[in-house]
């Protein structure tokens, strides 16, 4: 059996090499480089390689950053709260009320729009709520209002709303995978003991989905940190996030060591972020079905 | 009657989900030069103009090198984790997956940025090679998601059946694991083949003058003259891919019917 093993292991770790190669090489290996240029010197169109912690005392003490940074996570954290708390109810219903055989189908309709591309989708947006856009050309017509609406876009509400569009799919689907394993008897039981149909969603189906509402606010709030489109196009460039700004430092202005300080900085600060959230959560996260 | 509401709500939200794409084809189609209400005829000149369009043309190509040899090769390396994580233990197992899945929370910025930094310090020459690189990179754990689902149906018992009548171990995966996960090996080449096709930020990065659909989309949108043109292009585009998909959701679940396993539904 030990020989079985090891040749289980040997084949197994044959077997991996191919696509953990690729992924060290074009992810983990950029990455690292990333984290050596934060640490390194500017010099003028190269790069001095000599040991500095410049670019971070630059990057942390700049009021510009900081204030780019507060709105990516500000933004981040109310996308979080729309799509988790709107996707809740649609994951639910999924799971409790369509019948099995068509839940299929219903995850398919919310996971197309999804796929079709994220560029055109933030765009539509941009169209919809436009100065001479769909909401206001349709309220002019309607008669509603004379002028358009001139606080729909280039604003935060209106990034709110495009990204919450964008990642709705990606809350409701841990949220559903969550909800779909609970024991069905556990919410009998809690009827049988006399609890109503609100405090058994309380104390018995709520803990039991946090494990995915977890995981949806994760996945949700970690890209749209990230996000480089929408500020650039919903937010006409105006109100920049930190996707926009290490791009600028790193391309336009071209000093490699402070965009990588700025991008490892963002990284940083997402991993904490994300384990406080798991931490805060942790209670729940231990419930096993 | 229970979930009436939710029946309602869900309903709405699917509108939500759907208004943009819902609005693409009616000002794809419609003749006024701009996107606003009221709508004006109906004209099939924004597609006319698209198909003559030489760089459309050029980025279109792009596009589809691109996705096609990201979809293949993601689906290849995906294979390969796919059976090693369903079949095999191996010592640091955990971690391995993890690293390969890393791609799908990790903000795309981060990774086109730090992939062009490195090609760019040793003197790369951007074009659709450094495209594929990536989009192999991000579209690896979607494969790797939807081939452990088919790896992960397979019964283990006719493997061994096919050991016992003789098969080596490579003829017994091509002669009968293969054609059994098999439809999940289309529904992963679609779906790679999807996400390359729609791919902006990598693309807009890596590519260096090579134009793809997205990012020639990009680089239209400043001008308003060209807007309608988008739309048609943008039409097309999320035709393309709800096709693709629909097919991709046909392999995967005649995938699940063939190894006799119950549908649970969704891609991840």
């Amino acid at each position: 059996m030990a020989t079985g093993n090891r040749s289980q292991s040997a084949q197994g770790l044959t077997l991996i090499a191919p696509p953990l190669s690729y992924a060290l090489l074009v992810m983990a290996a950029p990455l690292l480089t990333i984290l050596a240029y934060s640490f390194l010197k500017d010099g003028y169109l190269t790069v001095i390689r000599e040991f500095t912690l410049e670019n971070y005392r630059a990057v942390w003490s700049d009021p510009i950053v900081r204030t780019i940074m507060l709105r990516s996570l500000s933004v981040a954290a109310l996308v979080t709260l729309v799509t988790v708390v709107l996707a809740f109810p649609v994951a639910y219903f999924l799971s409790f009320v369509v019948a099995p055989g068509r839940k299929a189908m219903w995850l398919f309709l919310i996971t197309i729009p999804f796929w079709t591309s994220y560029l055109i989708r933030v765009f539509l947006w941009k169209v919809i709520l436009g100065y001479n856009g769909v909401v206001n050309s349709g309220l002019k017509t309607l008669g509603v209002i004379e002028q358009p609406l001139g606080f729909l876009l280039y604003n935060v509400n209106s990034m709110v709303i495009t990204l919450a569009h964008a990642y709705a799919p990606f809350a409701i689907l841990p949220i559903f995978i969550a909800l779909e394993k609970i024991d069905r008897s556990l919410l009998e039981a809690g009827r049988d003991l006399g609890e109503s149909r609100a405090m058994t969603f309380w104390r018995v189906t709520l803990p039991l989905a946090m494990p995915g509402v977890v995981a949806a606010a994760l996945i949700v709030f970690i890209p749209t940190i990230g996000d480089y489109v929408t500020p650039a196009l919903i937010g006409g460039g105006k109100i920049p996030m930190i996707a926009n700004m290490i791009q600028s430092q790193m391309l336009d202005l071209d000093n490699r060591p402070l965009g990588s300080a700025l991008a490892v900085t963002a990284m940083l600060i997402v991993a904490v972020l994300s384990l406080i959230f798991v931490a805060l959560n942790r209670r729940f996260l231990k419930v096993r079905q | 009657m229970k979930g009436r509401g939710l029946h309602v709500y869900a309903i709405c939200y699917l509108l939500f989900l759907y208004a943009p794409i819902l609005l693409l084809p009616i000002f794809a189609f419609n003749s006024g030069t701009v996107i606003a209400f009221p709508l004006k005829g109906v004209t099939t000149q924004w597609f006319v103009q698209m198909f003559e369009n030489a760089s459309m043309r050029k980025a279109l190509f792009n596009s589809l090198t691109i996705a096609i040899s990201a979809s293949v090769f993601a689906t290849c390396l995906g294979v390969f984790a796919a059976r090693a994580s369903t079949r095999f233990e191996f010592p640091g197992k955990g971690p391995i997956m993890g690293l390969i899945m890393l791609p799908l929370v990790l903000p795309e910025i981060i990774v086109s940025i730090s992939l062009l930094v490195v090609l760019l310090s040793i003197g790369v020459q951007l074009n659709i090679l450094t495209v594929i690189l990536g989009h192999t990179l991000i579209c690896m754990p979607y494969a790797t998601v939807i081939l452990s689902t088919a790896f992960n149906s397979l019964d283990r018992s006719l493997e061994e059946a096919a050991y016992d009548l003789g098969e080596t171990r490579w003829s017994a995966f091509r002669l009968v694991i293969l054609p059994l996960v098999m439809p999940g090996i289309i529904s992963s080449l679609l779906m790679s083949f999807t996400i390359s096709l729609d791919e902006f930020i990598i693309a807009f990065f890596l590519a260096g003058n090579e134009p793809t659909l997205p990012t020639y989309i990009f680089s239209q949108l400043r001008f308003p003259k060209q807007i309608p043109m988008i739309m048609a292009l943008g039409t097309m585009l999320v035709l393309m891919s709800i096709i693709l998909l629909t097919i991709a959701e046909y392999f995967r679940r005649r995938g699940i019917a063939k190894t006799g396993a119950k549908d649970t539904g969704g891609f991840l």
